[in-house]
C-alpha cells in the first residue's frame, strides 16, 4: 500500500504525523489567565452585573479559550496552511466556479465609508453605499436584459427561494398559485428543495440522450397546474440547451414562469442575455460568476433578476434614483415581504460591481475563455476518461469513472489521487444522471500550463489506475491528513450524548 | 484581460488543440436569434487607478463609523475588531477556498468551523451548534422550521412583538406558503414580553414559542418564562439573541429551558459592512441535532487514526436525496464564522467579559444622564437593559438625530425604520452603546438632548 511511500523523502508518514500534532483545536491546548484584546480603562463608575441582574447574572463563560494574540495569530496562519485554495492551483470544482479572486476587490470593500457602515445611518449619510447598489443593479440588468434586479438574497439558494417566491405571489395574485413546478433530473439539487419550500410539488422531468430537456416529455408534464419550469442554462452537464426558445415559449403558452437556474451565467455572461431567452426569473452568483470569494463557504450573494410582470413583488427595500439622490423603497404594496435584514450582503456587492467595471464591455472574454479552457480540458481527457454525454461542453465537463471502475477505481479514488498531484478535485456528487461523475471546471483565469499540468495529473491518474491501483486506492498520500472516516464521523455524531468531542469540543479540558 | 492570463496568441493555441476556428464556433448551439456578436452597451474597462478614483469616491460619500461617534445598533452593533483578524482573512489559504467538501485539503476550514460550534455552545450554553447560517433573521426563520419539525402536526408558532420587526418580517415572508400561524404577543410597560399574554397565546396547538434578549428595545428577558410557556403546552422554546456580548454577563438561553438559541454573531469582529455579510447562528439541545440545518464540523480520525475533522450529518446539500432536504440553504458564511472565531479566539473569557462590562456601564452611565435631564426625553420602559435603550423623544427622533448630527454624532435607529408600516412606536430612537464610545461621546449626546 502507500507504505512503499513512506520512504521516499518528503512524504514521511512520521514526520507528517508529528506536524499534525501540531494543530488541532485551540481547545485542545490549556492556557490560564491569558487575554488577547486589551481595551481602554474604563472611563465611568464600573456597574455592578451581579446586583443589577440579580439570578439572571452569569459570571464568566466557562470553558472559552484563554489565549494571547500570538497564540491566535499563529494558531489560525498554522491552520491556513492545511487549506487547499485558488491562489496556490486549479480548482477543478465543477459547478462551484474556482476562478482567481481579484485583491482590488478586497481593497475596494475595505474602504471605511463601505465597511465601516451601518445599515441604519440616515440616508442623506449613506448615498454611496446606495448609489452602488444602484449602479449594481443597472449593471446587471444590462448584463441580463431583466426589468429589476433584487439584491437582497444571502446566497443562490436564497435567491433560488426568493424567485420561487415571487412565482407563487405572481400566481396567487392572477387567482390561482398553481401546484407544481417542473425540475429536470439533470439540476442542482437545491432547486426542488426551494419549490417545495415555496409550497409547490416537484414534477421531474427525464433528460434526452444528449443530456437537454426533452420536449416532448416537457410537453406531456405541462399543463395548468404548472407554476414554473426550473432550469439550468448550460445545464449541470455543461451543455446549452439548444431549444431553449421553443422551450419558454411552450411554458409560457401554459401560463407559467420560467425561472433559470444562474449558478453557470460564468459560461454565457456577455454572450447571450438571459431575459432574451424568454427567461422570467434568474438568481445570479456573485461568487461564482463575479468572482467574490468563496472563503472557505461563504459568504455569497443571489441577485434575482426579474421580468416586467414580477418586478411589483420584489422583496423590499429597493433602491430608487430620484435625479441622483438615492433612496430606499418600503411602500410596495405586493412585496413578499423580506429575505434578511437590511439590504443584502453589501460587502459582496462591493466586490462584484469592481470586478464587473473592471472588465467593462470585455466582460464576454469570461464566458468565452472559461468556455474554451473546458473544451480544451475535454479534448484532452477525452482518451483516458469516458464521457457520458458528447453533446458540445460550454464551462466544464463531465466525465465518469466508466473505464476505471473496469479496475475497481472510482471517482472518488481518482479525485483523492488529485490531491497529491497538487489540484484540487472535481465535483463528484452530481449531476446524479452521470454516475462517478467527474465534472471539471476550470474558469478563464487558468493559464495554459496549469491546464497542462491538470491534464498531465489527469493522464497519469489514468494510468495508474491501470499500473499501480493500489497508490490510487490509498491516496491521498502527501495531504495533511490521509482519507477520512467520515461515515464514523457520522455514526458517532449521531449517538445522542455523543456532542463532545464529536461536534464540539468538551467544556471540562 | 486583467484576470485572463492566457494572450491572443497562446487563445490561439488552444482554439486550435480544441479543433475549432473561432470561439464562435463554441457557442455553436446558442439559438442565433439570441447570441450576442459584439459588445454589450457596458463602459470600456477601468483600470485600478480609475476604479480606486471611482469607488474611493462613492466610499467617501458615506459616513464611516470611524469618524462619527455612533449609537447605532438595533441588531447591528459595532465593536472592535483585532487589527489581525482584518489581515488573517485575506490570507489566500482561508479567502480562496471553497466549501471543505474534501476534508484532507481543508483541515484549516474545518478546525475553524469545529471552534465556531464549540464557541456558540459554549455562549448560548447549548450541547452543540452549527457552521452558521447566513444572517439573524433567516436564522430565526430556521430555528422556528426546525422546531416545527420537531414537533409533529403542530401548527402554530407564538412570537414575541419584542423580537427584531425585521425578523418577523422574515419569518412572515418564509412562511406565506406553510398552514402555520404565527401570533404576536405584545411588550409589556416594562418593555418585557407581557408574560401573561404569552401563557394565553400558547396552545396545544403551539409548535414554538420565540423570545428575543435583550430584545429589541434593549431589554432583558427572562428565558425561564419562555421555556416555561412552551413547556406547558409540549412546544419548543426559542431564545433569539442579536446582541451576543449580553451572554457574558446574563445567563445564556441553554441554562434556562430554551431548547433552540439562534440570532446574530456579528458582534465578534464582523464589520457592518451596511448590514453584510454578518453570521448568523444556530444552537440546539444534543436530542434535537438530526433536524438541524445548515452544516456541521464533526471530529473523526484518518486513515492513520490521526484526529481530523470533516462536515458531518449532512441534512442539505447537492448529495442528498432533494426531497429529503430539510432547507434549501447551501453556503454558510464561511469568511465571517471564521472572523468571529478568531475575534472570539483572541476575546477569551476575560475579553468577553471586559467588554460585556464596559458596554453595560457606558449604558448606566447614559441612562443616568437621561433619567437626570429636565427636558423632554425619558426612558420608553422601566426593564433591565444591557447595552441598549429605547429613547422616548419628545421633540420627535428626526430633530434629534438632526442636532446630533451637527455634532457628528449618529445617535441612534428610530424604531419606525424597522418596522416602517404603522410603527407604534414613532417617538421612540434606539440607542446603542458600545466599547467603542469613550465618555466624552456619551457626554456629547447628553449634550445634544440637554439642548431641547
Amino acid at each position: 500500500m502507500s507504505d512503499a511511500l513512506a520512504t521516499e523523502p518528503g512524504v514521511r508518514r512520521d514526520a507528517r504525523l508529528d506536524r499534525r500534532r501540531r494543530f488541532g483545536s485551540l481547545f485542545d491546548v490549556k492556557r490560564t489567565g491569558r487575554k488577547g484584546v486589551f481595551l481602554p480603562a474604563l472611563d465611568v463608575p464600573a456597574a455592578d452585573p451581579a446586583a443589577l441582574y440579580g439570578d439572571a447574572h452569569r459570571s464568566e463563560v466557562a470553558g472559552e479559550v484563554e489565549a494571547n494574540e500570538v497564540d491566535v495569530v499563529r494558531h489560525f496562519t498554522r491552520l491556513s496552511q492545511l487549506n487547499f485554495a485558488i491562489d496556490t492551483a486549479l480548482y477543478s470544482l465543477g459547478s462551484c466556479t474556482m476562478k482567481h479572486n481579484p485583491r482590488i476587490n478586497e481593497e475596494i470593500a475595505r474602504l471605511a465609508g463601505f465597511n465601516d457602515a451601518h445599515p441604519y445611518a440616515p440616508v442623506h449619510l449613506a448615498q454611496g453605499n446606495l448609489e452602488l447598489m444602484w449602479r449594481l443593479e443597472q449593471a446587471l440588468k444590462a448584463l441580463t436584459g431583466f426589468a429589476r434586479v433584487t439584491l437582497q438574497p444571502s446566497a443562490g439558494a436564497n435567491g433560488e427561494l426568493t424567485g420561487a417566491l415571487m412565482i407563487r405571489a405572481a400566481h396567487v395574485k392572477r387567482g390561482n398559485p398553481r401546484k407544481n413546478v417542473l425540475v429536470p433530473d439533470s439540476a442542482h439539487g437545491t432547486n426542488p428543495a426551494t419549490a417545495h419550500f415555496a409550497g409547490y410539488d416537484v414534477v421531474e422531468l427525464a433528460s434526452n440522450a444528449h443530456g437537454t430537456l426533452d420536449l416532448a416529455e416537457l410537453a406531456s408534464k405541462l399543463n395548468e397546474d404548472v407554476a414554473a419550469l426550473m432550469i439550468t442554462v448550460p445545464n449541470t452537464l455543461g451543455v446549452f440547451e439548444e431549444r431553449i426558445l421553443d422551450i419558454t415559449k411552450m411554458v409560457h403558452d401554459k401560463g407559467a414562469y420560467v425561472y433559470l437556474d444562474g449558478a453557470n451565467f460564468n459560461a454565457f455572461v456577455g454572450k447571450v442575455r438571459p431575459a432574451d431567452m424568454g427567461v422570467d426569473v434568474m438568481h445570479m452568483n456573485l461568487h461564482k460568476t463575479f468572482s467574490t470569494p468563496h472563503g472557505g463557504g461563504g459568504p455569497g450573494a443571489g441577485p434575482v433578476g426579474v421580468a416586467p410582470a414580477l418586478v411589483p413583488f420584489l422583496p423590499v427595500p429597493t433602491v430608487e434614483n430620484d435625479g441622483g439622490v438615492f433612496r430606499l423603497d418600503v411602500d410596495r404594496p405586493d412585496t413578499i415581504g423580506k429575505m434578511r435584514t437590511f439590504y443584502g450582503n453589501f460587502g459582496v456587492l462591493v466586490r462584484a460591481l469592481t470586478y464587473i467595471v473592471s472588465y467593462g464591455n470585455r466582460i464576454h472574454e469570461v464566458a468565452e475563455n472559461a468556455v474554451l479552457n473546458a473544451n480544451y480540458i475535454r479534448r484532452k481527457l477525452e482518451p483516458f476518461y469516458h464521457l457520458k454525454y458528447a453533446a458540445p461542453s460550454y464551462h466544464e465537463v463531465v466525465f465518469d469513472d466508466k473505464k476505471q471502475a473496469a479496475k475497481g477505481l472510482h471517482n472518488i479514488d481518482v479525485a483523492k489521487r488529485l490531491m497529491d498531484y497538487g489540484f484540487h478535485p472535481p465535483t463528484m456528487s452530481f449531476p446524479l444522471i452521470v454516475p462517478g461523475a467527474l465534472m471539471i471546471e476550470p474558469t478563464e483565469s487558468e493559464p495554459k500550463e496549469e491546464l497542462d499540468a491538470f491534464v498531465d495529473a489527469m493522464i497519469a491518474i489514468a494510468k495508474e489506475c491501470e499500473d499501480a491501483p493500489e497508490i490510487v486506492h490509498g491516496a491521498p498520500h502527501t495531504t495533511p491528513v490521509r482519507r477520512l472516516d467520515e461515515a464514523g464521523a457520522a455514526r458517532e455524531a449521531s449517538k445522542v450524548g455523543n456532542f463532545a468531542p464529536v461536534l464540539r469540543a468538551p467544556t471540562v479540558r | 484581460m486583467r484576470y485572463i492570463p492566457n494572450s491572443p496568441d497562446e487563445r490561439a493555441e488552444l482554439l486550435a488543440a480544441v479543433g475549432v476556428s473561432s470561439v464562435d464556433d463554441l457557442f455553436a448551439t446558442v439559438p442565433r436569434a439570441v447570441y450576442q456578436r459584439g459588445p454589450l452597451p457596458l463602459p470600456p474597462p477601468s483600470s485600478e487607478i480609475e476604479v480606486r478614483r471611482d469607488f474611493g469616491a462613492l466610499a467617501a460619500s458615506n459616513a464611516s463609523l470611524s469618524d462619527w461617534t455612533s449609537f447605532l445598533g438595533a441588531g447591528l452593533y459595532s465593536h472592535h475588531s483585532p487589527a489581525f483578524v482584518s489581515q488573517l482573512l485575506l490570507r489566500g489559504e482561508f479567502l480562496t477556498a471553497y466549501t471543505p467538501y474534501q476534508p484532507e485539503v481543508s483541515q484549516g476550514t474545518l478546525t475553524a468551523i469545529y471552534e465556531f460550534q464549540t464557541h456558540v455552545s459554549l455562549l448560548t450554553g447549548m450541547d452543540i451548534a452549527n457552521a452558521s447560517m447566513y444572517e439573524g433573521a433567516s436564522a430565526f426563520v430556521e430555528a422556528v422550521l426546525m422546531a416545527e419539525r420537531l414537533t409533529k402536526k403542530k401548527t402554530k408558532v407564538v412570537v414575541s412583538q419584542g423580537i427584531h420587526p425585521e425578523y418577523l418580517r422574515c419569518l412572515r415572508t418564509y412562511l406565506a406558503n406553510f398552514p402555520f400561524a404565527i401570533v404576536e404577543v405584545p411588550v409589556g410597560a416594562d418593555g418585557a414580553t407581557d408574560a401573561a399574554a404569552l401563557r394565553t397565546a400558547v396552545d396545544d396547538a403551539t409548535f414554538a414559542v420565540a423570545v428575543q434578549s435583550p430584545n429589541v428595545f434593549g431589554i432583558v428577558e427572562g428565558w425561564d418564562a419562555v421555556a416555561a410557556a412552551a413547556h406547558a403546552k409540549n412546544a419548543l422554546a426559542i431564545g433569539v439573541v442579536s446582541e451576543m456580548f449580553s451572554l457574558a454577563v446574563l445567563q445564556p438561553p441553554g441554562a434556562r429551558g430554551v431548547d433552540i438559541a439562534c440570532g446574530e454573531a456579528a458582534s465578534f469582529g464582523v464589520p457592518p459592512s451596511f448590514g453584510g455579510p454578518l453570521v448568523g447562528f444556530l444552537a440546539c439541545r444534543d436530542a434535537f441535532k438530526r433536524q438541524i440545518p445548515g452544516r456541521l464540523a464533526g471530529k473523526t480520525v484518518d486513515a492513520d487514526g490521526a484526529p481530523a475533522y470533516c462536515l458531518t450529518l449532512s441534512t442539505r446539500e447537492q448529495h442528498i436525496r432533494r426531497e429529503r432536504a430539510t432547507s434549501n440553504i447551501c453556503t454558510n458564511q464561511g469568511l465571517f464564522a471564521l472572523a468571529a472565531t478568531m475575534t472570539l479566539s483572541a476575546l477569551g473569557k476575560q475579553g468577553l467579559r471586559e467588554t460585556a462590562l464596559q458596554c453595560l456601564a457606558k449604558t448606566e452611565y447614559l441612562k443616568a444622564g437621561v433619567k437626570a435631564l429636565r427636558g423632554p426625553f425619558s426612558l420608553a420602559f422601566t426593564g433591565k437593559t444591557f447595552n441598549e435603550l429605547a429613547l422616548r423623544c419628545g421633540p420627535g427622533v428626526d430633530a434629534v438625530l438632526r442636532r446630533a448630527e451637527e455634532k457628528k454624532i449618529l445617535a441612534g435607529v428610530p424604531y419606525a425604520r424597522l418596522d416602517p408600516p404603522g410603527s407604534a412606536h414613532r417617538d421612540v430612537l434606539l440607542v446603542a452603546v458600545t466599547e467603542r464610545v469613550p465618555r466624552a461621546g456619551l457626554d456629547g449626546l447628553l449634550a445634544v438632548l440637554r439642548s431641547f
